[in-house]
């Protein structure tokens, strides 16, 4: 146990004293947090509306005014037909188009109640949301008002459509989606650059000749990331909460678990690379452009699995992140508990064993 | 005996980088292993540290199989790799206290052992280990090799890099750790360290050619060796010297040339050509020939086969 803490207490020593390691370790997460930050922004500003007013009557025209009187829209042109709305977003003219139906203020005299269709260029899925909460902000208010004075209140229908995402998948995907990318690189890329560090400068030599057992080695490496990633991962989800309102709906406990069970395979990945690059340049490399792609592209963080070719979507049950940002969201947002996690726990739980396995295995107690 | 090589053959790929090595170590002798770059000295180290496995042949440790036994070998050997393989980043003090505590000692519990080293880098204790000089980066790894008190040194081209002063001190060290009981097997590429061993082997091209004492005084063979020293540097002679027609062969040696006339007449021939040179400083005198001279002649010997390049040293 005390070579064991020996060597942890080195490889903590390696890495505060290492600018570089330090900084990918605790600035990356903090960068890319506010980096998401300012690309997913909560304020919307001169937003293009376009309009395709049926009508044409008092009602619809009042409403238009009230929409470009509020300030966060501004006038993109008034359309005359359906087709008109495809070529207003390829063209990017507009990122929305609001649609009253004929007879507007005809339906709502008569019936109380008519119908306003919001489109929007859902292919920026985020602004597009914003969009249309601020737009069924500022006409519910307007018919607020106007029910005031008259004695049978008016109702309006309004109905959204997301054009090209038409269920919106992947607003709130990023917080979880960031720890499955930020624990992944962090632990994956990590371990396995130290490891083969320790080749690459001819210090592996030593710890080979000397009675230290394989597991005592990998465990003594990856320990003091364990700890570190772990940190990473409540500092993500506070700054989740703080920076962009993304609440831990469900149990915290059983989240931090499930967060130590992804680090760990992320880890034992790590571990696995370091045993077949020689250089640090080739552990970077690998972890890099096998891990850290895939993560972001195949996982569903940016990409809907749905939306994928089949193939791609086999693929991407390969993914460790998949799993994760699964668990995630359901710990997060929707608050669920165990229950309904347990099986992508347990695929998770099959791949770290797995990693783990292979990974001792791999490790060579000799050179060569 | 505390370390036998038995036949011992290893090869990468297509190279034979070892071939029926065989000898036996010892308890408490300084063994050297002398040879030029490429000889296949640091893959016999590895073996010898349980860090390669022989293609063919045994090497026992102590009566441990580097192969079998590793875990065993690994306890009682205290190895020094060829590059420096310290951290870089930890400082003197914590690169010693952390390969004592991988060995499950400490390090005041072997101090006694280091001391004479490691009072040496002491004073930079706190100096990052990346950031000492050649010398002091091998005493410090000499410390950590030996901080665990092995029962057999395996140093790996120790001294290379390391001036002239530094390498005096460290075969001195050598020799009190020695004092200590421990079995040494050192290599050196520098023939002029042969003197320094209780016995050293030759190593060339993965064979050895010669296992010899130093201390025993060997007679010349047939034709005689001459030293020929100049105030002005003999380097400039040496090829005006190779090139004379009763030449044998010819060798730097520190400040003078060792001079190997074909036979006795030739010598008087030589001689008199030199005499010509107009170098008063000039001095021809016959000598006995050292292990180096021994070592020389018979790497050439055995270059002339592959007609390589015996300069080297």
């Amino acid at each position: 146990m005390n070579r064991f803490f020996g060597f942890v207490k080195k490889e903590f020593q390696h890495i505060f004293r290492d600018v570089r390691t330090l900084v990918i370790l605790f600035g990356l997460p903090m960068v890319m947090i506010i980096l998401f930050g300012f690309v997913v922004t909560t304020e919307i500003r001169d937003v293009e509306v376009g309009i395709w007013d049926r009508s044409m009557d008092q009602a619809s025209i009042s409403a238009t005014q009230k929409i470009f009187a509020s300030g966060y829209f501004i006038p993109a042109g008034y359309l005359q037909h359906e087709e008109e709305i495809g070529e207003l977003f390829r063209s990017g003219r507009a990122k929305v188009v609001v649609v009253f139906e004929e007879g507007f203020e005809r339906h709502l005299q008569r019936e109380n109640r008519a119908a306003i269709q919001l489109i929007t260029d859902a292919s920026d899925a985020n602004s597009a949301q914003l969009s249309l909460t601020y737009l069924q902000g500022v006409l519910m208010t307007y018919f607020q008002s106007m029910n005031q004075e008259i004695e049978m209140p008016w109702s309006v229908n309004m109905k959204s459509r997301m054009f090209y995402n038409e269920e919106l998948k992947g607003v709130y995907m990023f917080v979880p989606g960031l720890m499955a990318l930020i624990l992944m690189l962090i632990s994956a890329l990590m371990t396995s650059v130290t490891i083969t560090r320790e080749k690459e400068f001819g210090t592996m030599e030593l710890l080979l000749a000397s009675p230290l057992k394989p597991r005592e080695i990998i465990l003594g490496k990856v320990t003091p990331y364990v700890l570190l990633s772990f940190v990473n991962a409540m500092t993500i989800v506070l700054m989740g909460f703080l920076v962009f309102g993304v609440p831990v709906v469900g149990s915290l406990w059983l989240l931090m678990l499930e967060c130590i069970l992804y680090i760990t395979l992320a880890l034992s990945i790590g571990v696995l690379i370091s045993t077949n690059a020689k250089t640090q340049q080739m552990a970077m490399f690998i972890s890099m452009v096998g891990l850290m792609l895939p993560t972001i592209l195949l996982s569903g963080f940016i990409f809907p699995i749905d939306n994928m070719p089949k193939v791609l979507q086999w693929f991407s049950t390969l993914m460790p992140a998949r799993w994760f940002i699964v668990v995630i969201k359901n710990i997060m947002l929707k608050g669920t508990g165990f229950a309904f996690i347990w099986k992508e726990t347990l695929i998770l739980l099959g791949m770290t064993l797995f990693f783990i396995l292979a990974s001792v295995k791999r490790f060579k107690i000799r050179l060569n | 005996m505390s370390l036998i090589i038995d036949h011992i053959d290893k090869s990468f790929d297509a190279v034979q980088a070892l071939s029926r090595i065989d000898f036996e170590v010892q308890d408490g002798e300084l063994f050297g292993l002398i040879g030029p770059d490429g000889a296949g000295k640091s893959t016999l180290f590895r073996i010898m540290a349980s860090l390669l496995v022989p293609d063919a042949g045994r090497c026992i440790m102590h009566g441990y199989d580097v192969v079998d036994d590793y875990r065993e070998v690994r306890k009682i050997i205290g190895y020094m790799p060829g590059r420096f393989s310290l951290y870089m980043d930890l400082s003197v003090e914590e690169n010693l206290a952390f390969y004592a505590r991988v060995f499950g000692t400490s390090v005041e519990e072997n101090y006694d052992l280091i001391s004479d080293v490691y009072e040496q880098i002491a004073p930079f204790k706190r100096r990052l280990a990346g950031k000492l000089s050649g010398g002091m980066k091998q005493k410090l790894a000499l410390s950590c090799a030996l901080i665990h008190r092995p029962r057999v040194l395996i140093l790996d081209e120790p001294t290379t890099g390391v001036d002239a002063v530094s390498r005096r001190e460290f075969w001195d060290m050598l020799k009190k750790i020695q004092g200590q009981g421990i079995t040494i097997v050192v290599s050196t590429p520098y023939m002029d360290e042969a003197e320094m061993c209780d016995r050293v082997a030759l190593i060339q091209k993965g064979r050895v050619l010669e296992i010899s004492d130093p201390s025993i005084p060997r007679d010349g063979d047939d034709t005689q060796l001459f030293s020929l020293r100049s105030n002005r540097g003999v380097y400039a002679y040496l090829e005006r010297v190779r090139s004379m027609e009763g030449c044998k062969h010819a060798w730097l040696f520190g400040d003078q040339l060792h001079v190997t006339p074909k036979s006795k007449d030739n010598a008087e021939k030589m001689k008199s050509v030199m005499d010509s040179w107009d170098d008063p400083s000039l001095q021809w005198k016959p000598i006995l020939p050292s292990i180096e001279d021994r070592f020389m002649g018979l790497m050439e010997q055995e270059s002339e086969e592959h007609s390589t390049n015996g300069e080297r040293i």
